[in-house]
């Protein structure tokens, strides 16, 4: 497990101990050393179950390699090096290598003056190892090969959608920032959001995604507000499932939302306390934008802004899901007969 | 500036696209140069906010710029920009554009006289004396603030940071070096690292001396215009430095 904390990586084990041995010859139970002249026999100590511990510790400290705070780590499908992303540089390391670092991608600019754009994001391809993928604070993505040249400065490829005129604002460009940036499993597609959608992107498609889906677009007529309290600068994750058929999202008020691209239906679900007890179902949620409001149905403007879903993860093959709403961790997963969750 | 203490009151403008329509209307919205003047006063309080953080996020610093700076513009197409600087110092204001180089400067640059070219309305203050200004905009901050308590949290927290701040920046300051520098000495620096990083404590006391070492090289090189400024600073951040691992350690 890599933590990037501010600039310096760490790669932590986890590990997780069941037993423990009991019966040493030298020491006690509580751990003091024995008096020796009270042994008179040797015994094997033997391995007794307890109760699970998690223990995490740090293996490898990857430190001074990023002048800005790390935004982002990707671990190589050759599962030997891994890239860290801050605001202006990526760089490429090995895992069992501390001390040094190849840096890829600069875009700080001669002058600091004329910095416009910083990078948001990155990941590696899946399957191919001198592939991979950043964005950008202005929207776009950047799909770069190593093996083209040593430091990737020019992409092999840009994905930008065109801004739509009718929508512009002040706004546009800040909510046109990327928060996060996912390869489908397959390879074929990125999955990409920003502070109203999730996009689909297919990498052979530069010119624009092929599928938006709306996250909150009820918050469009509220940016002004959301810029004052700086939540338009919040950066959510999203996640694909394992078969790349649902795309996940967090939301505010605590609400995540699932996105299924075949049937092109969404769900609205809430991670907290109150609203599921362990084992229920969760209940499906509405944001009501004026019009007929059912029961249950919550208005915009009692959302809470400070219950951000901003961290959502789905296990790789099965699904199960795992949501941080501010102190909580909830795990989710889906009961076997029933439909989209 | 009273003007944000009563904005907490009063919900922001939303909606500006629609207000020209509206405008004859129901009751008094403000008209659309009111409401882009009041987002341009509020994008520059938030700038000048954040160089009060010694580790300002640099993503948010460059869009709340770019936005002044789409403002601006926009207000110079309009000729409302050449208006408000004719009023207040009689210029010409078409070259008075954002500078993103108010991002990078920490408020230390600031105090070592390096100026920050720009904007009408904040030009005084910052040519001001910033540590004077400092609290005054800290008390606007937490008034703007006090109603979304997550963020007042973050700003309470950024402050035990503060000395960790100037500890990284003498970090930043080694790393704008090394850039400049050969691969070899940079291979010298890190040689110096020691790999049995499975001990806090020895982590902890192996980067301080790498720092202490290579503050003082960063020192001679660094092709630094104030560097009276610079040396006097070096002992004070060893100092800073010394504290910094106590704190560190004893947490």
């Amino acid at each position: 497990v890599f933590s990037p904390k501010d600039k310096t990586i760490k790669l932590w084990k986890i590990t997780e101990r069941d037993k423990r041995p009991e019966g040493y010859n030298l020491k006690d139970e509580e751990g003091k050393l024995k008096d020796l002249s009270t042994v008179t026999s040797l015994q094997v100590p033997v391995l007794k179950p307890m109760d699970l511990m998690v223990e995490v510790t740090p293996r490898r400290i990857f430190a001074n390699g990023h002048t800005y705070h790390v935004n982002s780590i990707s671990v190589n499908s050759d599962c030997e090096t891994y890239m860290s992303a801050d605001d202006l540089r990526i760089n490429l390391w090995h895992l069992a290598i501390t001390d040094r670092s190849f840096n890829i991608v600069d875009i700080k600019p001669a002058n600091m003056e004329d910095l416009t754009e910083v990078i948001t994001a990155s990941e590696f391809h899946p399957h191919h190892c001198n592939l991979f993928v950043y964005s950008s604070s202005k929207g776009s993505l950047r799909l770069c090969d190593m093996r083209a040249s040593a430091l990737c400065d020019k992409h092999s490829k840009l994905y930008e959608e065109p801004e739509d005129p009718s929508n512009r604002s002040f706004f546009s460009e800040i909510i046109s920032s990327v928060s996060d940036v996912k390869f489908s499993h397959s390879g074929r597609y990125m999955l990409t959001r920003d502070y109203l959608t999730v996009k689909v992107w297919d990498l052979n498609m530069e010119t624009k995604p092929v599928e938006t889906y709306q996250v909150h677009d009820y918050l469009r007529s509220k940016l002004c507000s959301l810029y004052e309290n700086d939540c338009i600068f919040d950066k959510f994750e999203c996640a694909w499932n394992g078969s790349d058929s649902v795309i996940m999202t967090g939301a505010y008020n605590n609400f995540f939302r699932m996105f299924d691209r075949n049937t092109k239906r969404d769900v609205t679900l809430e991670a907290s306390r109150e609203s599921s007890k362990p084992r229920a179902i969760l209940k499906p949620r509405r944001v009501c934008v004026g019009g007929k409001r059912r029961k249950d149905d919550i208005s915009v403007d009692s959302l809470d802004f400070t219950k951000k879903i901003l961290h959502t993860a789905w296990h790789p093959t099965e699904n199960i899901i795992a949501i941080a709403a501010t102190n909580n961790l909830y795990i989710f997963q889906d009961k076997v007969n029933s439909e989209m969750h | 500036d009273t003007m944000f203490v009563r904005g907490l009151k009063r919900k922001c403008f939303d909606g500006e696209e629609d207000i020209e329509g509206t405008l004859a209307g129901i009751k008094a919205i403000p008209s659309y140069n009111l409401q882009r003047q009041s987002l341009l006063d509020m994008s520059l309080v938030k700038l000048q906010l954040c160089h009060m953080l010694v580790e300002p996020n640099l993503c948010r610093s460059v869009l709340i710029a770019n936005t002044v700076r789409q403002i601006q513009e926009e207000m110079t197409q309009d000729g409302t920009w050449q208006m408000i600087n004719t009023q207040s110092t009689g210029q010409a204001s078409l070259d008075r554009l954002v500078s993103t180089d108010i991002l990078c400067r920490s408020s230390r640059e600031q105090a070592e006289g390096k100026h920050v070219s720009g904007y009408s309305t904040f030009n005084k203050d910052f040519e001001g004396n910033q540590a004077q200004d400092s609290s005054e905009t800290m008390s606007t901050t937490s008034s703007l603030q006090a109603p979304r308590n997550l963020q007042s949290n973050a700003w309470e927290m950024e402050n035990p940071q503060e000395n960790k701040g100037n500890f990284q920046k003498s970090l930043d300051q080694i790393f704008e070096t090394l850039e400049n520098k050969s691969p070899n000495s940079v291979e010298d620096l890190f040689s110096e690292v020691d790999n049995s990083y499975y001990d806090f404590d020895t982590m902890l006391t192996g980067m301080m001396s790498n720092t202490k070492m290579g503050h003082c090289d960063g020192l001679e090189t660094f092709p630094s215009p104030t560097t009276t400024a610079s040396n006097s600073n070096c002992k004070s951040d060893l100092n800073e430095l010394d504290h910094i691992v106590e704190i560190l350690v004893e947490s």
